[in-house]
């Protein structure tokens, strides 16, 4: 159990996916301009990233090991992963129309989310069995979730600000990104 | 072969996809620790991007348009796995350092934007020199990210020690949050001198960029997008140039017929050597 939540703070704060492995710049950087749309963005990566990581846990497992296809891994799971994007949009689209408002625009999106495919490699890479997978994906997410809300907040604010007119625009928004990384840093005391 | 050199030209300076297109930023940011990585990660990405674009501008009539997508990704997936292959065997330290971020050439935006913009429309042999051109212009811009990187942050240049010994590195340059700093200074730099960039709304647009240039608002899901947006804009290029001549045509009606019929036989001249290309590149495929 205090592996689990170990796994689950380490995966979420010190190796955030943005902010130290640099998983999912684009969307980070793209769809951080109000508070309300980052949240379903976030929302929509938690949902899939987890479930990313529980479907290609067993198909790693059971079907590309036991024939030898290991090196297949890459291929499978991008095409799993596109699948499973469009699978989660239609179930929630006919069962939970109120969830599917919500997330909607931002599931097509996430396709091409480096965050998606790097959980899903890294569950591969560190070994880890059907649980640890999971929790991991759940870490990732949610620390990719913390900062793009973490970010947006920011960005509200300093619009209002005046910013010299060299900085206007994305190197005031690296430099936020850079300061937030370094407030992450901290976090590798904590494990 | 005038058409191929352009192509190396657009892809390393014009529109470079790094320092210009602002593509594939994971990358950049995650690898740049020193100069030898980001060499390292350019070399594979031009590799997966020359051979990708070659398979796709050869298969671009037998893919259906609606499941394109698709396709491409599994063309560029499986290239990335010989890559990721040959690496993992013949340079274990580069593997080392780059670690997830070989497979995760398939997710660069740079790879799909370039089959969606370019290879899916064009002859083999330019599509070859279009990926050629990008990933060169992509090692060289990480080269150089990494580099300043590295100088600054380690005090060595591909590991060799440059900076006097009194010298006091600022590691925080090949960490984390360096890789931000860096990069926002180089945006910073584009704003201040109006350079042509994704990112810098104040710039000139002369003429729309591949990716459709608007990185404030692209999702990650640029190649979609930019195909409409630049189908678009080629339209309503179309629409101006007809009603253009329209206007001509009722203004001059003998001397404006004849500006569209020579404008037609162009047309068509151009055509005929596009296919000659084509088949010429299709032969050497």
């Amino acid at each position: 159990m205090k592996a689990m939540i170990l796994l689950l703070i380490g995966a979420a704060f010190v190796n955030n996916a943005v902010l130290s492995q640099f998983l999912g710049i684009c969307p980070f950087l793209g769809v951080s301009k109000r508070t309300n749309t980052a949240v379903g963005m976030g929302t929509a990566v938690i949902f899939v990233v987890t479930a990313a990581s529980a479907v290609t846990y067993p198909i790693h497992a059971f079907i590309l090991v036991p024939l030898g296809l290991g090196y297949m891994d890459t291929i499978v799971f991008i095409a799993v992963i596109a699948s499973l994007v469009q699978l989660v949009e239609m179930v929630l689209k006919k069962f939970i129309p109120s969830l599917y408002k919500a997330l909607g625009v931002y599931l097509p999106l996430i396709t091409t989310n480096c965050c998606v495919l790097g959980a899903a490699l890294l569950n591969v890479q560190n070994d880890y069995n059907f649980l640890e997978s999971v929790i991991n994906g759940l870490g990732t997410s949610v620390g990719f979730c913390i900062s793009i809300v973490i970010l947006a907040g920011i960005r509200e604010r300093i619009e209002d600000n005046d910013i010299p007119h060299v900085l206007k625009g994305s190197p005031i928004l690296l430099i936020t990104a850079g300061l937030m990384a370094i407030a992450f840093c901290g976090f590798a005391g904590i494990l | 072969m005038n058409k191929c050199t352009e192509r190396l030209y657009n892809g390393i300076i014009k529109e470079n996809p790094t320092l210009v297109l602002m593509l594939g930023m994971c990358p950049t940011l995650a690898v740049t620790t020193s100069a030898f990585n980001g060499l390292g990660m350019g070399l594979s990405t031009t590799v997966v991007l020359t051979m990708s674009n070659m398979i796709i501008a050869a298969l671009r009539k037998l893919i259906p348009d609606k499941v394109r997508m698709p396709a491409f990704i599994v063309v560029v997936a499986s290239f990335v796995t010989i890559v990721d292959l040959l690496i993992q065997g013949f340079l274990p330290t580069l593997n080392e350092a780059l670690g997830i971020y070989i497979p995760l050439i398939v997710v660069n935006c740079i790879i799909l934007g370039r089959a969606e913009a370019y290879a899916s429309k064009n002859p083999v042999l330019p599509s070859i020199f279009d990926g050629l051109g990008m990933g060169l212009g992509f090692t060289l811009a990480l080269t150089a990210i990494g580099l300043i990187r590295e100088i600054l942050g380690a005090g060595t240049a591909f590991g060799f020690r440059i900076m006097p010994e009194a010298y006091e590195p600022f590691s925080i340059f090949i960490m984390a949050p360096g890789a931000f700093f860096i990069l926002a200074l180089l945006t910073a730099i584009q704003n201040k001198l109006k350079l042509k960039s994704a990112t810098n709304g104040d710039a000139p647009a002369t003429e729309p960029l591949a990716c459709g240039g608007d990185c404030a608002s692209c999702h990650g899901y640029v190649c979609a997008s930019n195909r409409e947006l630049l189908e678009r804009i080629a339209d309503e290029q179309a629409a101006l140039k007809a009603s253009a001549k329209a206007v001509a045509k009722n203004a001059f009606p003998e001397g404006g017929a004849a500006v569209s019929m020579a404008a037609a036989e162009n047309g068509a001249g151009k055509q005929n050597n596009d296919a000659a290309d084509d088949g010429k590149g299709g032969a050497k495929a």
